[in-house]
């Protein structure tokens, strides 16, 4: 009897000690906080709301299905990081300090940037859905952040992924290259297009540049008028592209326009006009016109939702997020570490934008397929296989 | 003599007691990391803001042109710590000095033609040179890696050595203002032409204020670089000078009392405003709207804590008092 | 050649634009001295009310033109009586500073209730072609230039030909003189306000026309342009506004044309820092003498 008495108090100090030392336990709560840290107001607003919006979306329909680990309602925690990188450092370490189990977001490179410190000394695993720039995750010693991980392509991916298919499929040999210089993304694409072009007997006869928040581009238009190439290679938003397609037709420059997954957007058509939209070419991750239930499921939520087609920034974080939210099933615990090992252990993972797995710098291994636009509707997708 | 001493050591033992405060409370963890980053960017603010109210407040020029060295600062930093491989400490300092050098070459290249113009005209001409800052910073790829800025800068800084460079900068702004330099500088913001007349080299003590606003500002932006681990050129546009001058005119042009304090409040109030998401630049708005049209002279308007007279004063009546006994 | 007269077209569109706003800019700032950093984001206020009432009420573009008129004149004078009359004795600095506040506020309440995404604004009248000896000319860019003309037409009639016009040049050299005279000061900063406003309100609806994209922040850039316009073409002098919103836009466009387009925006710097060094009072402004 003493003995069971005994036995019985030293099981119950064991378990409450290990409750109280293993910290954030799946069985001692009843929700998990997961942390978001974006772009709301400031120069990146733009990218960064569509993303709020959709890992919104993705938490509110994880909750309805019964949260995540069997009824742990996800509590969704999110700031403003004003689109500044001291801000962003902030958030990201108020997020730590709230005891989240990740953090999805921000938005641009440079944020994300600024955020790894904090995440990596605390631990927590982070995604960044759209920051694609290069060898993200690896440090400048050549040492992989552990905690960071992403779910969109590298800029190199892209360029060369296009420049490939415009070379080989669709023999296009001489390129107009307009880039926007106040953009990493659209000059890394540009550099490593140019790169793999060039190699594949291609060649790109002028380079244009402008920067963004551009609206005027008759005066680069008027120049690549007055030359001879078989398309132009734009890599950059739908913000400034949009307009560029617009003011080029109505100049009369019929050659094809070939973008990066920046363009993927209705309000590029929009901006264009559909009548102008036509010969548009761009890399992306998915087709609007997909048959894929995910994808279309994943669509009318959005609209339903927020009254708007989702743009490429929405899906991505949709991604970023559903990842998150598989990550912490699949490691079985709301414990960061393992979070990590799962993200860290993703394989063919089925998002809106494609089936990846993680790679070993933390970059998904995705493909990527080419659309073509006609009268502003999607009118072919096709797979890109590139050989690195 | 025996005067100065007690000013001097009583500021001493007020700003070692302020590091020692918050030492104390960073290691109990009462200033949690979270915190810790808020005091940070508080201190760096008012680096750049004690500066910034030396050009405004005290030579009377009005500069919108901080941003151009404060970035001036940060990529020198970056540079030096990440391309030369000088890391640690000294590649700060070194990045630090670097910065200091091109900003006070840069401030007198542009300041000595440009502070003949007068008020606004001013501060749209120095606008633009931070603006060209800023594009040249974008351009320059080779060097600066261009919009997508320099990452994985060594992280050195710590908040006790912004406390560190804040005391230093404002004790040289103050040392300043106070001498017979800065009293020259004072009469030339009160009355130009008078001052003119009674023999003061305008444009010397003119340049002089914007060389030492501009290098502070240098100083601060080297400490946020090393502090954060990243620069970008989108990070200095001219929404960061104007910033910095919200904090001398919310706290009153002039008084470095009011820029400490100004610095504290909107450090809060933007710690606050956090939560708010999109509706937090709207809150932040009506806040200054109201604020300027409350207290159009800023919230301490010229005044000045004068701690080392009251600590003399107090002196005096001790020493008053026991002569009389 | 050919090509350059192309550019030049070019750049006499994108002027017509900074040259309007300037125009508001530089009577709001010739009369009490005053950056209005909220007249970019009056602009963008008239470019999304200009695209309610086209594109959901499907408004004529000339009615629409003027609704947005008045109701910019209106946002002007309120925006006035809030936030810079209390602060007509203060520093210039603090007023300067509600002027920032007033610029996020009405940024940012546009984000708060649109979103911050760029909106494709629908085009209202067709877009037709026209080659002239090889130079490709559009209506988009008839329309802006004529309506510009025409604007500073109308201004300069106002301000030189009538009662409140002169009223207000004389509140613009010396207010406290005005007074003495009984002009009613405070009536005229208003309506220098309304009638800035408007003008910003119309540049606002021709650029949705012109570039068919309006967001929140589009004010931001195009204000500051304008601004320097007007410095460069001297602060209350109309005709400078206008030369100065053109000297801008050809000058953006040559330097891109040149193959500068990175350092385009640093070059309208230069340009400014040396004209207000050559010529203070910038090209067409009067050259005020210092009083001791």
């Amino acid at each position: 009897m003493n003995r069971m008495k005994k036995a019985l108090t030293a099981l119950f100090a064991g378990v409450t000690l290990a409750a109280a030392t293993a910290g954030p336990l799946v069985s001692a709560q009843e929700t998990a906080k997961l942390g978001a840290n974006y772009e709301l107001t400031g120069g990146a607003a733009s990218y960064g709301t569509p993303m709020s919006n959709a890992t919104k979306l993705a938490v509110k329909q994880a909750n309805e299905a019964g949260g995540v680990l069997d009824g742990v309602q996800l509590e969704l925690v999110e700031y403003d990081n004003k689109s500044d990188l001291t801000e962003t450092n902030s958030v990201a370490t108020r997020l730590v300090e709230e005891g989240v189990v990740g953090v999805v977001g921000p938005a641009t490179t440079g944020d994300v940037l600024s955020q790894a410190p904090v995440i990596n000394k605390a631990g927590v695993p982070a995604i960044a859905p759209a920051a694609t720039g290069d060898a993200l995750s690896i440090d400048n010693n050549g040492n992989l952040m552990e905690y960071l991980f992403r779910v969109c392509f590298e800029d190199t991916f892209q360029g060369r992924a296009a420049a490939a298919h415009i070379a080989d499929n669709m023999g296009i040999k001489n390129v107009a290259l307009v880039v926007d210089v106040g953009l990493d993304y659209s000059q890394g694409v540009a550099d490593a297009f140019t790169e793999e072009f060039e190699s594949r007997g291609g060649s790109v006869v002028t380079t244009e540049s402008f920067t963004s928040g551009d609206t005027d581009f008759s005066a680069i238009l008027s120049t690549l008028a007055a030359q001879e190439f078989d398309a132009l290679y734009v890599p950059a938003y739908y913000t400034e592209v949009g307009l560029f397609i617009k003011q080029a037709r109505e100049m009369g420059i019929t050659q094809p326009i070939i973008g990066a997954d920046g363009l993927h957007s209705q309000t590029l058509v929009d901006l264009a006009g559909a009548e102008n939209a036509s010969d548009i070419y761009y890399t992306t991750h998915y087709s609007n016109e997909s048959e894929d239930e995910k994808v279309v499921a994943f669509q009318e939520a959005y609209e339903a939702e927020y009254g708007q087609e989702p743009d490429t920034f929405a899906a991505l974080a949709y991604d970023a997020t559903n990842l998150m939210i598989d990550a912490i099933n699949r490691a079985g615990s709301t414990e960061r570490d393992a979070i990590r090992q799962a993200i860290a252990e993703t394989k063919d993972f089925e998002g809106v934008t494609g089936l990846f797995t993680m790679g070993e710098d933390n970059t998904p291994i995705k493909s990527a397929i080419m659309l073509k636009l006609t009268n502003g509707e999607v009118e072919s997708a096709e797979a890109i296989a590139v050989e690195y | 003599m025996q005067r100065f001493h007690t000013r001097n050591y009583a500021w001493t033992a007020l700003i070692l007691l302020a590091f020692l405060a918050i030492y104390a409370m960073v290691e109990t963890g009462i200033i949690n990391p979270f915190y810790k980053i808020t005091l940070v960017t508080i201190m760096l603010n008012i680096i750049y803001a004690v500066g910034l109210n030396l050009i405004l407040g005290v030579a009377g020029q009005f500069s919108l042109g901080h941003a151009g060295f404060i970035a001036i600062g940060a990529y020198s930093a970056a540079i030096v710590t990440t391309r030369y491989g000088v890391a640690g400490l000294p590649g700060l300092l070194l990045g630090m000095l670097v910065g200091v050098i091109i900003s006070t070459i840069v401030a007198l290249l542009v300041g000595i033609p440009t502070l003949r113009l007068k008020g606004d005209y001013l501060a749209i001409a120095t606008l633009g040179v931070s603006e060209i800052i800023r594009v040249l910073i974008n351009n320059l790829r080779d060097l600066t890696n261009g919009p997508a800025g320099i990452s994985g800068i060594p992280i050195v800084t710590d908040w006790w050595l912004v406390f560190i460079f804040l005391a230093l900068t404002t004790i040289l702004v103050l040392n300043y203002v106070y001498s017979s330099q800065g009293r020259a500088t004072t009469a030339i913001n009160q009355n130009e032409i008078a001052a003119e007349a009674m023999g003061v080299n305008v444009t010397k003590y003119k340049v002089t204020a914007f060389v030492l606003g501009a290098i502070t500002a240098s100083i601060g932006g080297s400490l946020q670089a090393t502090y954060l681990g990243i620069v970008t050129p989108n990070d200095y546009t001219f929404n960061r000078s104007i910033d910095v001058l919200i904090i001398v005119v919310f706290g009153g042009i002039g008084s470095f009392t009011g820029t400490f304090v100004a610095a504290t409040i909107l450090g809060i109030l933007n710690l606050v405003l956090q939560d708010y998401g999109q509706l937090r630049m709207v809150l932040y708005a009506i806040a200054l709207i109201l604020i300027m049209i409350f207290r159009p002279g800023g919230l301490l308007g010229d005044y000045e804590f004068k701690f080392g007279s009251m600590v003399k004063q107090w002196f005096n009546k001790d020493k008053k008092e026991g002569a009389a006994s | 050649m050919q090509l350059f007269m192309q550019q030049l077209v070019n750049g006499l569109a994108l002027g017509s634009i900074y040259a309007l706003i300037a125009l508001g800019y530089t009577m709001v700032y010739g009369t009490i001295r005053l950056i209005n950093f909220a007249h970019g984001d009056i602009f963008m206020m008239g470019a999304f009310l200009g695209y309610f009432l086209i594109a959901e009420l499907e408004m004529n573009l000339f009615v629409a033109m003027a609704i947005v008129m008045v109701s910019s004149a209106i946002l002007g004078m309120v925006i006035e009586r809030i936030a810079y009359k209390p602060l007509r004795n203060s520093t210039r600095v603090a007023a300067l500073i509600t002027a920032i506040g007033v610029s996020y506020f009405l940024q940012n309440i546009m984000i708060y209730f649109l979103g911050p995404e760029v909106q494709a604004f629908p085009s209202p009248i067709e877009t037709q072609v026209f080659n002239v000896f090889g130079i490709i000319i559009n209506t988009k860019q008839i329309l802006v230039f004529v309506v510009t003309i025409l604007m500073m037409l109308i201004l300069q009639l106002i301000v030189n030909r009538t009662k409140m016009g002169t009223a207000m040049r004389a509140v613009a050299s010396d207010s406290e003189a005005a007074q003495l005279m009984g002009i009613n000061v405070n009536t005229i900063i208003s309506f220098t306000f309304a009638l800035g406003s408007s003008l910003a309100g119309a540049a606002g609806v021709l650029y949705g026309i012109y570039y068919n994209s309006i967001a929140p922040t589009m004010g931001t850039a195009p204000g500051l342009k304008a601004f320097i316009a007007s410095v460069v073409g001297g602060i209350g002098s109309i005709p400078g506004a206008m030369v100065g919103g053109y000297l801008i836009g050809l000058l953006e466009t040559i330097v891109t044309f040149m193959g500068g387009s990175m350092y385009k925006d640093a070059v309208v710097y230069i340009l400014l820092i040396v004209i207000l060094l050559v010529l203070p009072q910038g090209l067409f402004g009067k050259n005020t003498r210092e009083k001791v």
